[in-house]
């Protein structure tokens, strides 16, 4: 579960250090884009715009769908992160209820030595 | 008994893990300074449930707690939250009940809802809890995780606007 974060953010950042991919994101904060849009605006080869964005892919920071003959592109969080996150959220309700329950247990355990020393007497 | 060091972890001293172990399965585990009756005691009560079920931290509060805790037994728990009229509810059965060392429950608020097996295993006079919640398919938990997203909106405005400022960040000078 933890190893693959850092690798996750790293992909993340080195999606992010190229000016071009960056400009992409932004566009596509905008709105979504084809790949031929993106190219044109960019005043790039297709086969260009086509490695940013699938750098950007890899990185989950876009995702990419293709209709009929049309790759469509917007901006997208990757499924592991967005899982690594939602586990991690989960993972703290669980410890804010267990660590509750932990007093529970103590007061349990104080109470059972107390019964057991009424029984004694 | 008296002769027995108590063993001195604090509150809140041991940790809570989860892990998804397969596409269909989650598993929670954390250790417990205290005696296994005493841990199945305080899952199986519906007043202490409602002590420890809905932590300060997560903003919501149970309204309402009920757990009839025998084979083929109901449970409902309701919770509040600040941000909502509306409330949310769990409920399911228990399938199995071993007093001590097993629960085993469904989730029936939605059609995919998971199977959840408790193991309490006793060591030392600390005990082991396993929570093992099983979906009936890959899709079921995917859903479920996302479902949960939806429903903390502020964790994708935080999502956003780190995005937004990666994205309009200048890199390295």
């Amino acid at each position: 579960m933890v190893q693959y974060m850092p690798s996750r953010f790293d992909a993340s950042f080195a999606a992010l250090s190229d000016p071009t991919r960056r400009g992409v994101l932004e566009q596509l904060g905008r709105a979504d884009a084809s790949i031929t849009d993106l190219a044109d605006r960019f005043h790039m080869t297709l086969t260009g715009m086509k490695k940013h964005v699938g750098v950007l892919e890899q990185a989950g920071l876009v995702v990419t769908e293709k209709v009929g003959r049309v790759r469509t592109c917007r901006l997208g969080v990757h499924r592991l992160e967005e899982e690594a996150a939602w586990i991690e959220k989960y993972r703290q309700l669980w410890a804010a209820r267990f660590d509750e329950l932990d007093k529970i247990v103590e007061e349990l355990k104080q109470q059972e030595k107390v019964d057991g020393c009424d029984k004694r007497s | 008994m008296g002769a027995t060091r108590e063993a001195e972890a604090k509150p809140g001293a041991y940790q809570t893990a989860v892990e998804r172990t397969s596409d269909r399965e989650l598993v929670v585990e954390r250790t417990f300074n205290g005696p296994a009756r005493i841990v199945f005691q305080a899952w199986t009560t519906p007043e202490l449930l409602k002590r420890w079920w809905a932590p300060k931290s997560s903003g919501a509060t149970l309204v309402s707690c009920e757990a009839d805790v025998r084979a083929g037994g109901k449970y409902r728990f309701e919770f509040g939250h600040p941000s909502s009229d509306r409330t949310m509810t769990f409920f399911g059965k228990y399938i199995e009940v071993v007093p001590n060392s097993r629960l085993v429950w469904t989730n029936e608020e939605s059609h995919a809802g998971a199977v959840s097996t408790l193991t309490f295993t006793e060591k030392d006079g600390k005990t082991l809890l396993v929570l093992h919640e099983v979906y009936p398919s890959k899709e079921a938990l995917d859903e479920a995780i996302k479902g949960m997203d939806e429903g903390l909106p502020e964790q994708y405005e935080q999502l956003d606007a780190l995005l937004a400022e990666l994205a309009a960040g200048t890199g390295r000078a």
